[in-house]
C-alpha cells in the first residue's frame, strides 16, 4: 500500500509558514474589530445614558405593561368584554380609514412627482449633468429628511388634519420612488429610445412610447411596496397631530387608558398584516401578467 | 408606387379578412385589456378625489399653507444653532449612540432568534411557525410606539432610545437573517456532518461563514437606516436631536430647525459613506481570507 505522498520538509516549511501568517493576520484583523467595536460600544453606552441597574429595575414594569394592557376577557361573559374592549371601534375604524386614505393620496401624489422627476435624473437619458445633479440632489433631500419632521413643519403651516400627514408622506415618497425609478430607468433597452430619436421624436415621446412601456410594472410594483410602508409611517404621524389614528394611539399611552392601547394596537397590526398580504397578491398578479 | 412591399405582405393583404377572423387578437386587443389601464387610472384618482373631499381639502387653504410655508422656509436662511451649538452636538452624539448600541444589541439578539426561525436549521414546524409570528408581530409595532413603552420603564432619555431601536430592529433581523440562513446552501454542512463534526460545528463551519457577510451588510444597512430613525425617536422624548428639532418647530426657530436639519443630513451622508467602506473593507477581507 502507497503512503499518501507528501512533500519533503524543505517545500513544507515555507508553505506552513505562509499559512499560519495568513491565520495570524486574519486573526489579528478579528481582534482589532472587536476591540474597536467593545469601545464604541462602551462610548455610546456613556453618551446614550445605559444604565442596566434601571434596566433590572424597570424590567418587572415592562412585563407588567403588557400584562396591564391586556384586556379582561371572561369566557361566561366573552362577547360582552370583547365588546367593551373594542366599544370605539366604529370611531377607530373611521381614524384608520383616515390613515390608510393618507397613505393612499401620500403615495399616490410622491408617486407622480417621483415618475416626473425620475426620468431627470437618469444618465441614459438625461444628457445635461447640471441637471441631472439637481434632480438627484432634490431626491436625496426628499428621502432623507424624516417624515415626521416635515410632517411637523406641515403642521405649522397647514394647522391640524391629514394634510400635513399626506403632504409629508408624498415628500418622502416622491425621494424614494424618485430614487428606485430612475434605477429601473437605467437599466431600460435603449433600442427604443434610439429607434424613437431617429425618427425624430421629441422628448417626451421618447419617453412615453420608449421608456414607460419597459418600465411600467416594476413602477407599480415598488409603488405597492411604498404603499406598504406608508401605511406603517402614516399610524404614527398622527403623534404630531397630522391626522389618522397615532393621535389616538399616543393620548391613549399617555393617559393610561391601557385597554384602548391594546385594542388599537391590534387594529393598527390586523391592518398592516392585511395590507402586506394584499399588496403582495396583487404584485405577485403583476410579476405573471408581466411575464405573458 | 403601385407595387407591394413584399409578395409576403401582397399575400397577407389579399387574405387580410380570413386573417382577421382567425386571429382577431393580434388585429386589435379584447375590450378587457383596452379597457384595463384607464379603469385603473379613473379608479385610483376617485379614489384620492374622494379622500381629498373626506379630509376637507379645499384649494384656498392650500394656498394659504403654502404661503406660510414659503414664509417659513424664507425665515430658515441663514441656518443659524443660536447659542446652542454645543447642546446640538451633543444631541447629536446621543443620536449615534442610539443608532449603533440599538443595532448592535437587535443584532446579537436576533442571531440566535433567527436560527429557531430558519427551517433547515430547527426543523420543528411549531417552533418555526410561532417563533415567524412572534417576530412579525414585534414589526408590525413602529418604533416610536416601543420608544413610548420603553419611557414607562426606564424613564426619559435616550436610554430609552437605544431600547426601542433594539426592540423593532430585532423583529426585523430576525426575519431577515433566518431568511439568510434559509438562502444558505446544505452541501458544506454535509460535508462537516460527513467527516463527523456535531450539528453545531456544522452550523459554526458549514452555514455561518456563509452568512456572515450578508448578515453584516444587512446590519450595516440598518445601521444607516436607524441613524434615520434616532434622530425623530426624541420627538416623543426618547433622547437625542429630535427632541431639539420638535421643541425648536414648536417655538417657531426657523434658522435653529434649518440648522439642525442641516446636521441631519450631513449626519447620515457621513454615515452612509463610512459605512459604505466599512461594507467594502470587510467583505473585501473576507473575500481575501477564505
Amino acid at each position: 500500500m502507497r503512503a499518501v505522498p507528501t512533500l519533503p520538509p524543505a517545500q513544507i516549511a515555507p508553505l506552513a509558514q505562509a499559512y499560519a501568517e495568513a491565520v495570524a493576520a486574519k486573526r489579528r484583523w478579528m481582534i482589532g474589530g472587536i476591540g474597536l467595536l467593545i469601545v464604541l460600544s462602551l462610548l455610546s453606552g456613556w453618551a446614550g445614558q445605559v444604565d442596566l441597574v434601571k434596566f433590572w429595575n424597570g424590567l418587572p414594569r415592562f412585563v407588567s405593561y403588557f400584562h396591564d394592557i391586556l384586556p379582561r376577557l371572561r369566557l361566561e361573559t366573552f362577547f360582552a368584554d370583547l365588546g367593551e374592549w373594542f366599544w370605539n371601534f366604529d370611531g377607530w375604524l373611521a381614524l384608520l380609514w383616515d390613515t390608510l386614505l393618507i397613505a393612499y393620496v401620500g403615495t399616490l401624489s410622491g408617486a407622480v412627482a417621483g415618475f416626473c422627476l425620475c426620468f431627470l435624473a437618469s444618465a441614459n437619458l438625461t444628457r445635461s449633468g447640471l441637471l441631472r445633479f439637481t434632480a438627484r440632489r432634490t431626491l436625496e433631500f426628499c428621502r432623507t429628511v424624516p417624515e415626521i419632521v416635515f410632517a411637523l413643519m406641515f403642521v405649522y403651516a397647514f394647522g391640524f388634519g391629514p394634510m400635513p400627514g399626506v403632504l409629508a408622506i408624498a415628500i418622502h415618497t416622491a425621494g424614494a420612488l424618485g430614487k428606485q425609478f430612475s434605477e429601473v430607468v437605467e437599466n431600460v433597452n435603449m433600442q427604443p429610445v434610439e429607434g424613437l430619436t431617429a425618427t425624430g421624436a421629441t422628448y417626451v415621446e421618447t419617453v412615453r412610447f420608449g421608456v414607460v412601456p419597459q418600465v411600467v410594472s416594476n413602477f407599480v410594483s415598488y409603488m405597492l411596496l411604498r404603499f406598504e410602508i406608508n401605511v406603517r409611517g402614516a399610524t404614527v404621524l398622527g403623534f404630531v397631530g397630522a391626522g389618522g389614528i397615532g393621535k389616538e394611539l399616543i393620548s391613549s399611552i399617555r393617559q393610561f387608558y391601557y385597554a384602548d392601547v391594546s385594542a388599537i394596537l391590534v387594529i393598527v397590526i390586523g391592518t398592516v398584516f392585511l395590507i402586506d398580504w394584499l399588496t403582495e397578491i396583487l404584485r405577485h398578479k403583476l410579476l405573471s401578467l408581466d411575464g405573458r | 408606387m403601385t407595387s407591394p412591399v413584399s409578395p409576403l405582405r401582397a399575400r397577407a393583404d389579399a387574405d387580410r379578412a380570413s386573417l382577421k377572423s382567425r386571429y382577431p387578437t393580434a388585429f386589435r386587443a379584447p375590450l378587457q385589456t383596452r379597457l384595463l389601464p384607464p379603469a385603473v387610472v379613473v379608479l385610483a384618482a376617485g379614489l384620492a378625489f374622494y379622500a381629498l373631499w373626506r379630509f376637507g381639502f379645499s384649494p384656498e387653504k392650500f394656498i394659504d399653507g403654502l404661503g406660510k410655508l414659503g414664509l417659513v422656509v424664507s425665515l430658515m436662511i441663514p441656518p443659524s444653532p443660536g447659542n446652542q451649538l454645543w447642546n446640538y452636538i451633543g444631541a447629536l452624539g446621543e443620536t449615534l449612540s442610539i443608532a449603533f448600541l440599538g443595532t448592535l444589541g437587535a443584532a446579537m439578539l436576533a442571531l440566535p432568534v433567527s436560527m429557531l426561525a430558519a427551517k433547515n436549521v430547527v426543523a420543528n414546524r411549531i417552533i418555526h411557525f410561532a417563533s415567524r409570528r412572534f417576530l412579525d408581530t414585534i414589526r408590525g409595532v413602529d418604533t416610536l410606539i416601543w420608544a413610548l413603552i420603553w419611557i414607562n420603564v426606564v424613564g426619559l432619555g435616550p436610554f430609552a432610545g437605544i431600547l426601542a431601536i433594539l426592540t423593532s430592529d430585532f423583529g426585523t433581523f430576525g426575519k431577515l437573517f433566518s431568511e439568510a440562513i434559509e438562502a444558505s446552501d446544505r452541501k458544506p454542512v454535509d460535508g462537516v456532518l460527513s467527516a463527523g463534526g456535531s450539528d453545531l460545528q456544522g452550523f459554526r463551519f458549514g452555514v455561518l461563514p456563509q452568512v456572515l457577510p450578508v448578515l453584516l451588510s444587512q446590519v450595516l444597512y440598518y445601521f444607516e437606516s436607524n441613524t434615520r430613525s434616532a434622530t425623530i425617536i426624541g420627538i416623543v422624548g426618547a433622547g437625542g436631536i429630535g427632541l431639539y428639532l420638535a421643541n425648536e418647530i414648536a417655538q417657531a426657530e426657523w434658522p435653529q430647525v434649518a440648522f439642525l436639519i442641516l446636521m441631519i443630513l450631513v449626519t447620515v451622508a457621513t454615515i452612509d459613506w463610512l459605512s459604505g467602506k466599512v461594507r467594502f473593507a470587510v467583505i473585501g477581507a473576507q473575500g481575501r481570507a477564505t
